[in-house]
């Protein structure tokens, strides 16, 4: 049995594995006016985390992401249900959605809408679905 | 200077659909190398270069439908392909995609 030298798969992985995590936040943010949004975010992510696990293996990467992507599941529906839950708070049908202007330090004047908070909850969902599912088909051997 | 500006766009119009057959030609060439390669490294690459020739196809169809919403999706099919291609390299080196302990 020889051993393989992963050495450009590893130092390729640790350059694109960022890139790829920063074009999934992208895309989660630039979900209301463009393409994108949770669903699209979420599955950039796993495929960040699924290149991290091809070249370093799992026991590697269970020590530098010790998260149990099966706990994400239920943490995304919360998330989820508390926004629609939310809105009875102020008095509105279940799932009323709204928006503001505010003016933050960096950015300027943005827009920012509770949609928002609907979409992070899709895309923990969506995150810890896949991973679920792609770590439980690699890890009968 | 109208004429000149029609001119221009014709120009864009003819060379797209130039550049959208000879895009075409070459996705049917690498289909029967993927059909037919003898080895599986070959259908391999094959579709590797099927991913590469459809991200052309998709900046020229964004340039027909006058759009830049399909950036994203240029983007999106070049990881895809770099993250399968490399899948299917694990599997005929290793036989499994990912494995438990590397070291």
């Amino acid at each position: 049995m020889y051993k393989p030298n992963d050495l450009i798969l590893r130092t390729t992985t640790s350059l694109i594995a960022f890139i790829l995590l920063g074009f999934a936040i992208y895309l989660l943010m630039a979900g209301h006016n463009s393409p994108g949004g949770g669903f699209v975010g979420g599955l950039m992510t796993a495929s960040a985390f699924v290149l991290m696990y091809m070249s370093y293996g799992i026991e590697t990467v269970k020590k530098i992401l010790p998260i149990n992507f099966r706990t994400l599941i239920p943490i995304g529906l919360l998330i989820a249900v508390g926004t629609g839950a939310g809105s009875f708070i102020f008095d509105v049908p279940f799932l009323s959605h709204t928006f503001g202007y505010f003016t933050l330090p960096i950015f300027g004047e943005i827009e920012l809408a509770t949609a928002m908070l609907f979409d992070i909850g899709v895309y923990v969902t969506v995150l810890g679905v896949t991973m679920t599912i792609i770590l439980s088909i690699a890890n009968d051997q | 200077m109208n004429n000149l500006l029609e001119l221009t766009e014709q120009m864009i119009k003819i060379s797209t659909i130039i550049c959208v057959i000879g895009i075409s030609i070459s996705l049917l060439l690498l289909l029967y190398r993927a059909l037919a390669g003898p080895s599986n490294a070959d259908r391999a690459v094959a579709l590797d270069g099927i991913g590469i020739n459809l991200m052309g196809l998709a900046a020229l169809l964004a340039i027909i439908i006058v759009t830049t919403k399909l950036n994203d999706v240029i983007l999106l099919i070049g990881i895809l392909l770099f993250i399968g291609t490399l899948a299917i390299a694990k599997f005929l080196e290793k036989g499994v995609i990912i494995d438990r302990n590397v070291d």
